[in-house]
Parts: C-alpha cells; structure tokens; sequence
C-alpha cells in the first residue's frame, strides 16, 4: 500500500505554504504575529482571558476565564496550571477547577489569598478582566471513577474544597432557582466533611448548604473556632458508616497525613490531593545536581555555581564572570540560588516557576540550599 | 584618543583607590534601587514597544505589497526602516543584553531572542556583551575599537590601508548588518587560518551566520518583493526593503559610534589593567569609556537609549527605559569625582566621531604639525612612510613615541 504511505498533496501544498510564510516572518514566527490579534486562537500557546473576579469571601475569589480554542476540556475535580504576571514577574500555580460542564465553555478557579501568598493575593484582590494569561490542559488523578454511583466521603479543609465543588456541581448543578436533580446522580450517596477556621472564611459554604438541605449531600460542616480542630478519630462518630465508603481528601498536609494513617490502620480506601508543594527555604551553601552531566557537588554559599562546575571539571558556557554579558545563563529547575553582588535570592520550585525552569546567570549565583541546573 | 595612563594629566589621577571603590558602591546602590523598583510598569513598556514594532513592520509590509505607486513606497519605506531601527536597538540588542530576563517570559528572553539582522543572536550576545562589554576601550583587547579595520586610537598602529579608512567606515556603515556578522565571526583572523585548521566552533558559527543571512535575504529580497507581483510591485518593494536595511544600517553603525569614538573618550592600556579589576576599577573604566547622546524621546527611543551609552555601560542588564530616569543621579556621581560626563547632541557626537575616524587616518602627529609651509614637507613623509614599508614606519612611529614621551615628561614636571 505504497500509494497510502506518500504525503497527501493537500498536507503538502499546506507544508509548502506554511514554509513560504514562515520565510515572510523570519526570524520571527508567524504566531509572534498572530498573537498579536488572536492570541486565544486555535494553534497558539494555550491561553485564557479573565472575565470576571466575583469575590466569595473577603480573601477569596472565583477568577471566570475563557480558554484558548485548543482547551481540551476537564474532568471534574482537575485542576490546571496557570501562569500569571505578578509585578512584571511571571508565576505559575495549580488550581482546581470549580465548576462541571459550562454552557458558555468558559472555566473557572476559586483561590484563596494565603498569607504572603504572591499570587493568591493577586488573583484575589488586583486581578482585573481583560488580563491574559497563559494556561497549561487540565491535570489530575483526584476525579470520581466513571459514572456508576458512588458512595462516597468528601473530607475538605480550607481551599481543599476546591476539587470538591467541581464534582459536586457536576453531579449537582446549583442555579438561582436551587439545586437542580439530575437523573444520572440521583443514586451517589456522599457526605462532606469540611472543616474551616471559621465559618465566614468558608468558601463555597453558602453552595455545600444548598445542596445539604436539597438532600443531595449531606454536609458535616466543622470550624475551629467553634468545635476545635479536627481530630481524625472523630470520623467514626461523625460519619458513622464511614467503612463503607471511598475517602477522598483534599487539604493542608497535616490533616492528609493524619487521614493516611487512621485509613491505613482501619485498611479503607483513600484518595487525597494536595497543592501547596513542599515552599524552598533558602539556607548558605547547599548541593548542586547537574542533571544531564550527572555530577554532584556539594558547595558553600561563597562559591559561584560556574567556579564550582568547572573545578570540577564539568564544560560550562561561560562568558564575562562577573555578571553582566548573560553568556553562562543555565535553567535551574529547582533549588535556591544567591546572587553574590546583592544577596538577591531566585527560586525554582517546580510547579511554581516555568516548567523549564528559572534561568540563572551561574558566574555570580552561589548556592542557597540543594539545586538542581539543567546542564 | 591616547590611552588615559599616557596622557600629560590622567583623568583618574586625582581618585584614591578608595574613591575607587566608594564609586563602585554607589553605582550598586543606585543599581539596586531599579531592581527594587522595576515590575509591572516595566514589563507593560517593553510588551508595547514589542507590539508596536510588529504592527508597524505588518502594516508597512502590507502598504509595500503596493508599493509601485510612489506614497506607497515612501510611507513603507519610511514605516520599515522605523520598525527595524526599533527593533534591533530598543528590543533585541536590549533584550539580549538580558533587560528583561527577569519577567520570566521565555518570548522576552536573552536566551531565545533572535533579532532581524545579519548576525546571528548567539555571535553578537559573545562579541558583544562579553568581549566589548567587559573589556570596554582597553586598546588590543575590545575589537569595537575600530571593528579590526580602523584605527580610532593613537595607540593603534598606522598603516597604509588606514588612509582609506573614511571610505571603509561608509562603507561599513551601508551593509552595517553584514559587517557585525563577519566581526562575530572574526572572519578576518579565521579566514588567516588555513581551512582544515579552522576551529569547530568558527565552523557551525560560520554554518549559522550563512543561514541567517540567507533567511534574512530570501524575506526580504525574494519573499516580499514576490508577493508585491500582483501590483506589478515587485522591483519597488526590492528597492524599499534594500533601502531599509541601509537606513537601519546607517542609522544603527552612526549610533554606536557615538558610543565610544567622540574625541575625548577614554582608552585604556592593556598592561594597565590590574588582573583581578575591582568593581569599583571596572565601574570607572566604563564611565570615561563612553560617551551620551542628548535630545528627544523619541531619539532616545530609536537609539534603543544607547544614546545612554553611559548608564548603559554601567548597568548593561537595567530596563532600558530606566537609563533616562537615573542619568541625573549618574552625573551627579561625575561631579561629585570630578569625572567628565562626555554628552552632547547626535550630530556634534557623530561629527566627532568622524573627525577621529578622518585623523587617525593618518600617521599620529601628522595632521597637527602641517600648515601651509609645512606642506610639502608632510605630503613628502606621507609618500615615504605609505610606500616605504614597516621598517619605515617602525622608525616614525618610534620617534614620534619619544617625542611625545619627552612633552609628557615636560608636561607632568609642569603640573
């Protein structure tokens, strides 16, 4: 079947095309130019333009953003990574997805200002509609199985409500006019466990109560200020068929560790999530990893990363060394690293920082703690 | 200009070396309060001169397409000169001097920009942020003095292929573009080099320039002009896109001249240089190294504010629209050690700028010393030491060395 194997003419004709424009834009792309118009539109870097902020709390908000023409579309409970610019500085975290199926094919995430949090604080209080960000597919394992019924808990914490909601109002859309029935959720059996640190600071509470008193869920609502933290060997009491349901969890990481060991010890089932990663603390020194030259040193916090590379006997790019040609720029796709003239600190966190990792120049950058450079 | 350690009175003479290093800390500090200051307002200004370059070279291109009717081809040709001009000096000789790596955008970046130029992104960051960059005027070391086919300093040796040196500057000034592309390359000493001795690096260097070049003249010389047929455009466009080139060209090469070749911009010894150079050393270096240009915003703009040539030097990796905003602070540094801060307006710096080039054309000391009288006299050690070969040379250059050795002698026991 040779005949099936040659190009079609049509894809050739357009490779031909595609060559002749490009040979109009170079050195640039076309999309550099496409962009400029379109930047949502199909084929370009995934994107999304914010087109509401509707505050839920004093320090939370849901952020509505329409996505690009390639989004492929969630399943409740994922969450995607977006990128946003914060002072001029592009971050990127991971936020859940609040919603099921929209009509208008619009997407939105509720975020939490945490304290010192950078970009939560941004999203909440100075993001503004018309802002453009750039966004990555939606991700993640923590999704109900299939469309079989389920009998299910919801254990939430904080922001940890966030999956939840997306697959709640998935099996259970809220309108003005209350919660609506759907056929094909009519036999999910689930409770909510959601704990806050006081009621007003719960968001989505107002969306839980609704669907409570509907009879589509059952909330257990518990606030610290009012019943103390939560205890995990409560569960028992609280839920009390809770062996025979599948745990899912999402919050800060004391509460899921907790949760991990009471269901391993009593041999249930259980699904957590979590977002807050593991935040990098800068300390003096630190190992350095290059990963693709499979070399590891171990350096103080005096010592630029190039010096300490080449000593030991790894080929840098390398240019001035002292900071200011950009020559010996490499990624740093974790880690902590000081600038030497100012004490200036760059951090790569994965997850938060792009996912090619922060460029550094490594001829005045020491080591703040472990890293690792794409080199 | 003769190196500054051989001059009658050395213009850093009178800085303790703790001065030295008090300037270098107070250079940081006004460093640091742009870091501390640079966001949002930043990142906006650079995105919008991004976006306003590639509107006006789309929509200039597109007038071009008709570019056999007369206002046509002005308005295009006009549009495309402005929009490469911007973006070769506000954007990517900026951007790849890292200005804006801290906004994390890989689009913005010092390590994945590639400008619409001759010579490729990789061969300039090296022949310019590295090598002119850190060894800013030091005579042997920085190639931008002169490029390797001028003599724009007293210290660099006379030759009889410098008398045509004006000639070869306007030349170099037309095809600006390709002139950095073959000084990337060091294309002079490599081509010395006999073929299989040639380094790998100059190899795939020499391979990428090749197809930079290329692509730059197919879009150009053949894409454009192509699609110009329907109008019966096609030759117009040709001649408006070759226009623009040579304009971006003209403009870009009087610009950077007036970086560091104005009379009374400092040079420097190589064997001068102390191996481990301060900060502090460093800082000084560049202040006298460089000269400003005054005038307009847009000026400033369409220079990329080179026309900041100093505050550049200083701090080549600050927002580019920042330079503007400390000059003031910067000067005030000059006055306070009592340091010349060499500015002045476009053509006063680009006329200086040729005079050196007209001068150092020929041997040292011999336009000085010629009047009327002296005429024929001059012309005659003119012939001689044109036609006499280096042995000759060698022999007035070394007379003239004592002669000026003996009035910087009489000069220093003056002051």
């Amino acid at each position: 079947m040779a005949l099936l194997d040659a190009p079609r003419p049509s894809s050739r004709l357009r490779d031909r095309a595609v060559r002749f424009v490009e040979a109009a834009t170079t050195p640039l792309l076309p999309a550099d130019y496409l962009d400029l118009f379109a930047p949502l539109r199909s084929g370009a870097d995934l994107r999304g333009r914010i087109e509401q902020v509707i505050p839920e709390t004093s320090d939370a908000a849901t952020i509505v953003i329409r996505p690009g023409a390639d989004w492929a579309g969630h399943v409740p409970g994922q969450y995607i990574r977006i990128g946003i610019d914060v002072d001029g500085v592009r971050h990127w975290r991971a936020y859940s997805l609040t919603h099921g199926p929209r009509s208008d094919s619009r997407i939105s995430i509720t975020v939490k200002a945490v304290p010192d949090g950078k970009v939560s604080n941004h999203l909440v209080h100075d993001s503004r509609p018309g802002t453009l960000v750039h966004l990555e597919q939606a991700t993640g394992e923590f999704v109900l199985p299939g469309d079989s019924p389920v009998k299910a808990l919801f254990v939430t914490a904080g922001s940890g409500v966030t999956p939840v909601i997306g697959m709640l109002r998935n099996l259970f859309p809220v309108t003005d006019e209350g919660a609506i029935p759907l056929q094909r959720s009519k036999d999910h059996d689930i409770v909510v466990v959601h704990v806050a640190p006081s009621e007003p600071d719960s968001i989505f509470i107002d969306n839980l109560r609704t669907l409570d008193e509907a009879g589509m869920i059952r909330l257990v609502d518990r606030y610290d200020d009012v019943h103390g933290v939560l205890d995990v060997n409560q569960l028992e009491a609280l839920v009390p068929d809770l062996a025979e349901r599948t745990t899912y969890a999402c919050g800060p990481s004391g509460l899921l560790d907790a949760l991990g060991a009471h269901h391993e010890a009593a041999g249930l089932d259980l699904f957590t999530e979590q977002f807050r990663p593991a935040t990098v603390v800068a300390g003096d020194g630190g190992t350095l990893a290059l990963d693709r030259s499979g070399v590891t040193l171990e350096l103080d916090g005096s010592t630029p990363l190039l010096d300490a590379a080449e000593e030991a006997g790894v080929l840098m790019p390398s240019g001035c060394r002292m900071g200011v040609c950009f020559g010996c720029v490499l990624p740093l796709k974790s880690g902590a690293v000081r600038d030497l003239r100012n004490g200036e600190i760059t951090t790569a966190v994965p997850g938060e920082t792009d996912n090619g990792g922060v460029p550094i120049q490594t001829c005045i950058n020491a080591a703040a703690g472990p890293c690792h450079l794409d080199h | 200009m003769t190196a500054i350690t051989k001059k009658p009175v050395n213009p850093t003479a009178h800085l303790s070396e703790a001065d030295v290093e008090q300037i270098g800390i107070e250079l940081d500090a006004i460093r640091q309060d742009v870091i501390d200051e640079r966001g949002a307002v930043d990142a906006a200004y650079i995105r919008k001169v991004v976006d306003v370059q590639r509107k006006i070279e789309l929509g200039r291109r597109a007038v071009l397409l008709a570019s056999i009717f007369p206002p046509a081809w002005v308005a295009g040709t006009v549009g495309l000169s402005v929009a490469k001009i911007l973006e070769n000096m506000e954007i990517g000789h900026n951007v790849m001097h890292g200005q804006w790596d801290w906004m994390r955008d890989p689009k913005i970046h010092s390590t994945t920009w590639e400008w619409d130029n001759a010579s490729t992104s990789e061969g300039w960051k090296h022949s310019h942020n590295q090598i002119h960059h850190t060894f800013t005027n030091i005579v042997g070391k920085d190639n931008d003095l002169g490029y390797g086919i001028m003599r724009v300093d007293e210290d660099q040796r006379w030759h009889p292929f410098h008398l045509g040196q004006p000639l070869w500057n306007f030349i170099n000034a037309c095809f600006f573009e390709y002139g950095i592309a073959a000084y990337d390359l060091e294309l002079g000493k490599n081509l010395r080099i006999p073929k299989e001795k040639r380094s790998d690096a100059f190899k795939r260097n020499a391979k990428n320039t090749l197809r930079k070049i290329r692509g730059q003249a197919t879009k150009d010389y053949v894409v454009h002009p192509a699609l110009s047929i329907p109008t019966g455009s096609l030759v117009p466009t040709l001649a408006a896109n070759f226009t623009a080139n040579v304009v971006r060209n003209l403009w870009t090469h009087s610009v950077i001249m007036c970086g560091h070749f104005p009379e009374g911009v400092e040079t420097f010894e190589r064997k001068e240089i102390p191996e481990n150079e301060t900060r502090g050393q460093w800082y000084v270096r560049q202040m006298l190294g460089s000269a400003n240009i005054t005038g307009s915003r847009f000026m400033h703009l369409m220079t990329g504010n080179l026309s900041h040539q100093i505050e550049h030097h200083l701090f080549p990796d600050l927002p580019s629209r920042r330079y503007a905003e400390i000059a003031p602070r910067v000067k005030a540094l000059f006055e306070k050690y009592d340091l010349n801060y060499h500015s002045a307006s476009l053509p006063r710096q680009v006329g200086s700028a040729w005079h050196k080039v007209v001068r150092l054309s020929l041997p040292n000391g011999l336009l000085a010393d010629t009047s009327a009288k002296t005429l024929p006299k001059q012309a005659a050690t003119l012939y001689k030491l044109t036609t006499g070969g280096s042995k000759v040379r060698r022999a007035y250059d070394a007379a003239q060395r004592r002669a000026a050795n003996q009035a910087l002698i009489e000069a220093r026991q003056v002051a």
